[in-house]
């Protein structure tokens, strides 16, 4: 363009011809273009509010629960009125036992459940029923969990206990494991499920050999996002679990759910790593981990029949607390949460598969 | 898939396999059915024992306005009205932002502006920068997932201290200046529906965005093509295509999400200010259900427990007939696309 036109240009008809070429440059000056520029702008700022308040509580919180971070947090019992110090102990343990019986209660169900939906019977009628209750249980009302917890627990056995708070949160788990299981079954390349078939596999067994190793990260991803989902909700066991202000002789148990929680890690781990073999020795190590502590929890039970505390019950007391101390316990509570909250969820997101692009 | 293991030869099943087998058909069949039972007796349960008080009270309890012990006067009139109210707002508030983040993420707004900061400095093309806009787009979408995964009583707590401090001198200034309208006829004292409202529509606001995005990305390409083939601008095509095209998925977004907010307690009971009054102001503290029920049911005696549990029952059927009516919406969704 910017060289000059050959001698026989005339000839050729200007495809230009009377058309302003500098009416059709993008021109912020034009009302269209304008009002587009304005809604960017508005978007760009609708954007940066709908972020700020993540940001906003992550600073509160590390800001103001950071400076209760020591030794004492974890292992002492929640301060009285005036008192100097105290810890979050005793309701940390309450959470992990509590979520840990809970993911013992629903995993398994839901895990069954979601094999029967993606599997075993996707068609049949009584897959339609469990899909719609899955459905309206996801969207239910985490209170309501509380409620019938409460009359059908707490009234039974006379008592508010972590057994009945466990149930209630286990209400919470089941469906979102279940649809994510369902999901990632279903996933599954129907390749290898007709390959296994070929081999003479039973059902059983394509999905023991099968279908659940390869779906193994999508419903780790599952369990991780419902039970970090349970760990902090609180409406379910105000009046299941209440609270309770001292260690309920269970500390012995910290161990077990340590190395419950360690070996869910470790699951989550090797799930990053491709080494299939190793993946399903580990997913075997994880059931009979799960077993024996499931195993134990019930040799136990009869310790669980108490009041207990949780971090999030500890929060939604205190919050409410005149007492500096007692607050400041409140942001404590809610920085231990949320970090462990935040961090099972960028985990699961890490481990669940790649999704499909369109 | 793993060619690691010995290789076995096919033959067909033992009767010990054919019968684990079956049995772990049953079981499948078993834990299917016992999700069905669980939500029925759920359901039963508050039923039950809610029934005494419906039988005593009728419908009474449902339109009265008081809710005091020791007149044996009970209503939960206000609570209902706080509910829908401060969810009203709080999705009104959550789906402007939740569909306009939706738009910002699906239309590759974040992508197109790393990019031209970018190519201000001629990095576009570099090997280090090159995946920069994808990379940020994943990320700002990471945040708004994290964004749900928050508990709420930390929310709660983080409205308490932050939001109500935050927006007092304004709301005040606002209802000094024009107290004469019903919806700034009260000041701000401290816990309110406003307040709720906002930290509500910050929860909400990742369920609205993800589906939204996705009802957008789902858009069939060849319509959003044919709308610029017309000269017509991004912005037009957006506002005349593609909101129209994916408004019954965005519509379902925002059912799902009022559904959640009317069940969403802490929050509410930590900042919607537990008192029953029924008032139209934004300042003014309210109450709502679930906030009932969790402020009361710690100490609440036998009648207490009959009269909670039928709230308890308004609540579920409420949130059951919104959500219902969200899943249908986006189930038809579905049905229509797999038309296509």
């Amino acid at each position: 363009m910017a060289t000059a036109p050959p001698p026989d240009a005339g000839q050729v008809p200007d495809p230009f011809e009377g058309i302003d070429l500098a009416d059709l440059e993008k021109s912020l000056f034009r009302p269209r273009n304008l009002f587009g520029g304005i809604l960017t702008t508005l978007m760009f700022v609708f954007t940066i509010v709908a972020l700020y308040p993540l940001f906003s509580v992550l600073m509160t919180v590390i800001v103001r629960g950071g400076r209760e971070i020591s030794m004492a947090l974890f292992t002492e019992l929640p301060p009285a009125a005036f008192e100097e110090g105290g810890g979050i102990g005793n309701a940390i343990v309450g959470t992990l036992i509590m979520v840990g019986l809970a993911s013992l209660i629903s995993v398994p169900v839901g895990i069954f459940a979601g094999i029967f939906l993606a599997e075993v019977g996707p068609e049949s009628r009584l897959a339609t029923f469990v899909r719609f209750s899955a459905k309206v249980l996801t969207g239910f009302p985490s209170v309501l969990a509380g409620v019938f917890a409460y009359g059908a627990v707490v009234l039974l056995t006379g008592g508010f206990s972590a057994v009945a708070g466990a149930i209630a949160l286990s209400i919470l788990i089941i469906p979102m494991v279940l649809l994510t299981s369902e999901e990632a079954i279903r996933m599954v390349p129907s390749r290898m499920r007709e390959a296994a078939i070929g081999m003479g596999c039973t059902q059983a067994q394509v999905v023991r050999s099968v279908l659940l190793p390869t779906a193994f990260p999508g419903i780790l991803t599952g369990i991780m996002l419902a039970v970090a989902r349970a760990a902090g909700e609180t409406a379910p066991l105000l009046f299941t679990a209440l609270f309770s202000n001292n260690f309920v002789g269970y500390t012995s148990l910290l161990p077990v759910v340590v190395a419950l929680v360690a070996m869910c890690v470790l699951m989550a781990m090797s799930a990053l790593l491709p080494w299939q073999p190793r993946l399903r020795m580990l997913l075997n190590l994880g059931v009979v981990a799960a077993a024996v502590a499931g195993a134990y929890f019930f040799v136990a039970a009869f310790e669980f029949m108490e009041p207990t505390a949780s971090l999030a019950v500890l929060i939604y007391n205190f919050s409410a607390s005149p007492f500096e101390n007692q607050v400041r316990m409140a942001w404590a509570a809610a920085l231990v949460l949320v970090v462990v909250v935040l961090i099972t969820n960028v985990v699961a997101q890490g481990l669940s598969p790649k999704q499909v692009r369109r | 898939m793993s060619t690691v293991e010995e290789p076995v030869s096919a033959r067909p099943p033992t009767a010990g396999e054919y019968a684990a087998n079956g049995a772990f058909r049953w079981s499948c069949y078993g834990f299917g059915a016992l999700v069905v039972v669980l939500l029925a007796y759920i359901v039963l349960e508050i039923f039950r024992l809610g029934w005494p008080a419906m039988q005593e009270r009728g419908l009474a309890f449902v339109v009265g306005t008081v809710w005091d012990p020791n007149r044996n006067e009970f209503g939960i009139l206000p609570e209902i009205w706080g509910t829908l109210y401060s969810s009203l707002l709080g999705i009104l508030i959550g789906s402007v932002l939740g569909v306009a983040v939706a738009i910002f993420l699906a239309e590759g707004f974040v992508a197109a502006g790393v990019f031209w900061v970018l190519s201000r400095f001629g990095l576009q093309y570099t090997r280090l920068w090159s995946h920069f806009p994808e990379q940020v787009e994943t990320f700002v979408k990471t945040l708004i997932q994290l964004l749900a995964a928050i508990p709420s009583v930390v929310y709660g707590l983080w409205g308490i201290f932050v939001v109500i401090p935050a927006i007092r001198p304004m709301c005040n200034w606002i209802h000094e200046g024009l107290s004469g309208i019903p919806f700034f006829s009260t000041a701000l004292s401290g816990p309110g529906i406003l307040p709720a409202a906002i930290v509500l529509a910050i929860m909400v606001l990742p369920i609205i965005t993800s589906i939204s995005y996705e009802a957008l990305v789902a858009v069939p390409p060849k319509i959003r093509e044919a709308s610029f083939g017309l000269g017509a601008t991004r912005w037009e095509t957006i506002l005349g295509v593609l909101l129209p095209t994916a408004a019954p998925g965005i519509f379902g977004a925002i059912l799902l999400a009022f559904g959640r907010a009317l069940g969403e307690t802490m929050a509410l009971a930590m900042l919607v200010g537990n008192s029953n009054t029924l008032s139209l102001s934004l300042f003014s503290p309210a109450n709502t259900i679930a906030a009932l029920l969790a402020n009361n049911f710690g100490e609440a005696g036998d009648r207490e427990v009959s009269l909670l549990m039928y709230a308890a029952l308004v609540l579920l059927i409420i949130t059951l007939v919104v959500n219902i009516l969200g899943s249908l919406v986006l189930q038809k969704l579905v049905v229509k696309e797999g038309k296509r």
